[in-house]
């Protein structure tokens, strides 16, 4: 009997850990973008179509041929609440050139990111990653995270953290 | 009468209805185990941060409306996505939550429909061994036995 069941243990025992293996290596952050912003490249920014804050649906796709600031954030966040000023003046630059900031809540009861919006005098558009779908094609493991997007729809450059005037000025002259 | 009654009736359900409507039909700590904080990944009841804060937060405006505790889930589930749910996600490694119980499952099965066939045919060929027949008893412990019974009878 003991002799039976030797494979049946040594089948199930290699299938957990390859299992283990599995999801060590497959949970791991990508870093895609990030890798091919630091070797010069510009790769295709990710678009879905996502609920909009305050109603209807949109998209990254609707702002082709316009220079876009993507913006994750949360009420919650701290970071978001110190970076928000920055963002507005970002906004207004971006404004005169014919693009803008979009944000996107991430983990954010809509209420909450209303709220947020107006204590903030925040006065671009905002998307919900409901589900967190887009924030996985951009890589996203925390709040606030900035991507600068060219007018092609490009990644320019990254920002994994609170961005501040410096960034805006050494950045969005790349996509204006 | 009977006009009055009924106008009576009606206006006074009129105003019982929105009160009815607003009785909590469920309690924060009643399903704060069942939701996580998706940006800590811990079951709300033991999560501490400015999400988790929100979020109670959240919940007890939601009870407050008189939701019940499915409602408030699904809710939950509008605003915060699946993630909010204490359920393994059902793609990718989460995956592996659903599959390995069922396969694990049918390993075993499949262990036994092999081997106990065998366990039975062993059991069979088996001779009866010496403490399967009982104890022996020598001549001498049966006379005292029966010495003691008789004994026991006087």
């Amino acid at each position: 009997v003991r002799r039976s069941v030797v494979p049946f243990v040594v089948v199930a025992a290699t299938a957990l850990v390859a299992l283990l293996v599995y999801g060590l290596t497959a949970t791991g952050e990508s870093t895609t973008l990030d890798d091919a912003v630091v070797r010069g490249e510009r790769p295709v920014a990710p678009t879905r179509a996502l609920p909009k804050l305050g109603g209807g649906t949109g998209s990254l796709a609707d702002y082709k041929g316009k220079p876009v600031v993507l913006n994750f954030w949360a009420s919650w966040c701290e970071p978001c609440e110190a970076e928000a000023p920055a963002l507005r003046r970002a906004q207004a630059r971006l404004k005169r050139a014919g693009g803008t900031v979009l944000g996107v809540t991430v983990q954010d009861a809509t209420p909450d990111s209303q709220r947020f919006a107006k204590e903030h005098s925040i006065d671009f558009p905002s998307l919900r990653d409901v589900d967190g779908e887009l924030g996985k094609d951009y890589g996203r493991t925390g709040v606030p995270e900035t991507f600068i997007i060219d007018r092609d729809g490009r990644v320019a450059a990254i920002s994994r953290g609170q961005v501040d005037d410096k960034f805006f000025e050494d950045n969005l002259r790349r996509v204006l | 009468v009977i006009r009055t009654l009924t106008v009576f009736l009606a206006v006074a359900l009129a105003a019982a209805s929105p009160a009815l409507a607003a009785q909590p039909r469920t309690s924060l700590p009643d399903g704060e185990d069942e939701v996580m904080c998706p940006s800590c990944k811990t079951p709300l009841n033991v999560a501490e941060s400015p999400q988790a804060y929100r979020q109670r937060e959240y919940i007890r405006s939601l009870v407050a409306q008189g939701l019940t505790k499915e409602q408030v889930k699904q809710r939950l589930v509008d605003e915060y996505g699946q993630d909010v749910l204490a359920l393994p996600e059902d793609d990718g490694i989460g995956l592996a939550a659903y599959l390995v119980p069922v396969a694990a499952v049918a390993g075993l099965a499949a262990l036994l429909v092999l081997l106990l066939p065998r366990w039975r045919r062993r059991a069979r060929q088996q001779p009866v061994t010496a403490a399967a027949a009982g104890p022996t008893v020598s001549d001498a412990e049966l006379r005292r036995l029966d010495e003691d019974l008789r004994r026991h009878d006087r």
